[in-house]
């Protein structure tokens, strides 16, 4: 084995660390400071004022059912294309690359494309009238309307999203000797087994990594809710939005950033405890 | 057999069009010109295919350059997230070192913080350095969102090379960065050019920070926004579909990647 010189992770990590310091580690100090100063003093009044808000609770628990909904949804979708991807012989980097495609869509102009299909006159509501569902130009995106602007909202995340984790989740497979499902099949696992017991538990690490990269986006989703339903669908960063600019209350904003940030935290720590992968268990 | 594989074209079939319908209806109501954002019902072909609502958005004053700083700014942050990104990967996957998880818990701090926030208090101090409203600070402040990111995923990317790969590299003679260039990039590289796009989507998708930090140099999406409420249907369809176009050219031309990380699957 070849020394290893003690100076050079540190040495890989100082730029990346500096430009961190610069531009993260200073301005989310601001933020926090922000968040717990006010005329008076250092107090908590901010966060009173946040959770006094009529839209706190509702913006919290529509975040969390988001999430809660979205990121399994795009986990599973992930996997059975990645799955459908190891068995296409013939085009399969043409499959790949359409299937990657969302993933250069801004969430801005999914929100924009879903809009296009779920408006009163859009291409929905069309089918909808030629199968006889609806009389007429119908919305599906008002506040009167919750459920199916919820479920316009999934549509819209699951659409953009999922290529991200299927692009992770493929390099995983491909990381996977195809030997061990081979040795799997020899002992007489049937594909479900193969699948649960070989692949998933050798994906660990990509399923960490796409895991705490969708939860902590999905806790920040802003635009695609915003383009679909504007105020009608409160999530926690849309809110810290309106605090900032309808309300001008710089210091609520940050509360609201310091409690998204706490909620991501916490999310993330338990991806590392649950999917943790002992190193000799790598491949 | 037979029947079984036919369902299973059936299956990636539904999951092409579920990407691309979309996309081809929102182009749909880009191009059917005024008419065809208003007719009920619709159908899946417009009623007329005019360019006349795209060539009026493209020749609105501002689009053109916004256009160009959207590039230039996600290209930016694609090379600042790779190549700082990439060497803290390797650290973080291949030693143990006291502040290991200080690093790590900076890192996920930096990805569980909304970027919204984060660009706010940096106005005062980008002005004071001279970077408010360039393409340059936009890139910055992409790069601090898009390298936990590159940071993540290469670390992930070489947890999954063995490690045994390189000390046979290095019991043959070869220096720690010969056996990295010669061993470990080959293997990896699909994977950092993976990374690379997720900068480069990350920046290309930001809309809030640009906004923020920008008044006359503004990104396609932060112009986008700007004009976005006052703007009829059909000007905002023409302008989603500029949006997704060079994402969907870019991923094309970055595929022989996406497909050579694929073809690790067959060694």
């Amino acid at each position: 084995m070849q020394a290893r010189p003690a100076y050079l992770p540190y040495l890989l990590l100082a730029p990346s660390v500096l430009f961190l310091a610069a531009l993260f580690l200073y301005p989310l100090a601001e933020t926090i400071l922000l968040s717990v100063r006010t005329a008076e003093g250092f107090s908590f009044d901010n966060y009173r004022r946040m959770a006094g808000d009529l839209n706190f609770a509702s913006a919290l628990g529509n975040t969390f059912l988001l999430v809660g909904v979205v990121v399994p949804l795009q986990i599973a979708l992930a996997l059975g294309l990645a799955q459908m991807l190891t068995k296409i012989t013939r085009g399969r980097e043409i499959v790949l690359w359409v299937w990657t495609i969302p993933m250069g869509v801004s969430d801005l102009a999914a929100g924009l494309v879903w809009l296009a299909l779920l408006t009163d006159r859009g291409y929905v509501n069309s089918a909808l009238f030629a199968l006889g569902l609806i009389d007429g130009p119908t919305g599906w995106l008002s506040y009167e309307t919750p459920v199916t602007l919820f479920v316009a909202i999934v549509l819209a995340e699951v659409w953009r999203a999922t290529a991200i984790v299927l692009v992770i989740l493929v390099a995983g497979f491909g990381l996977i000797p195809k030997e061990y499902g081979e040795a799997a099949e020899i002992f007489g696992a049937t594909p479900w087994q193969r699948f649960t017991r070989v692949t998933l538990p050798l994906l660990k690490p990509s399923l960490q990594t796409a895991l705490i990269l969708r939860t902590v986006l999905a806790f920040e989703v802003f635009a695609v809710v915003f383009a679909l339903g504007g105020r009608n669908f409160p999530v926690l960063v849309s809110e810290a939005y309106v605090w900032q600019f309808e309300n001008q209350s710089y210091a609520v904003a940050a509360a609201y950033a310091v409690v998204v940030m706490a909620i991501s935290l916490a999310a993330t720590a338990i991806y590392l405890r649950v999917l943790r992968v002992k190193p000799e268990a790598r491949l | 057999m037979r029947p079984r594989s036919l369902l299973f074209w059936a299956g990636v079939a539904t999951m092409c069009a579920w990407v691309l319908v979309p996309i081809w209806l929102i182009a749909a109501g880009a191009i059917g010109g005024r008419q065809g954002v208003f007719l009920w019902p619709k159908s899946m072909l417009p009623p007329e295919f005019t360019f006349s609502a795209l060539a009026v958005f493209l020749r609105i004053e501002g689009v053109g350059k916004a256009l160009w700083n959207s590039v230039a700014a996600a290209a930016m942050t694609m090379a600042f997230a790779t190549l700082l990104g990439t060497p803290a990967g390797y650290a973080l996957a291949r030693f143990s070192f006291r502040g290991q998880n200080a690093y790590r818990l900076l890192i996920l701090l930096t990805r569980a913080f909304p970027i919204a926030i984060l660009a706010l208090p940096l106005t005062v101090a980008f002005i004071n350095w001279g970077l408010y409203d360039t393409t340059l600070g936009v890139a910055l402040v992409h790069t601090a969102l898009a390298l936990p990111f590159a940071a993540l995923v290469t670390s992930s990317l070489f947890v999954g090379i063995p490690r045994e790969l390189e000390e046979a590299a290095w019991i043959f003679g070869c220096t720690r960065l010969q056996a990295f260039v010669k061993i470990v990039l080959p293997l990896a590289l699909p994977g950092i050019a993976a990374t690379g796009l997720f900068a480069f989507v990350i920046s290309w998708n930001e809309v809030f920070a640009a906004s923020v930090l920008t008044v006359r140099e503004r990104t396609l999406t932060a112009y986008l926004l700007t004009v976005l409420s006052e703007s009829p249907l059909h000007f905002r369809f023409a302008g989603g579909l500029v949006l997704i176009l060079p994402s969907v050219v870019f991923i094309f031309a970055v595929r022989r990647y996406l497909f050579a990380m694929w073809g690790i699957a067959n060694r």
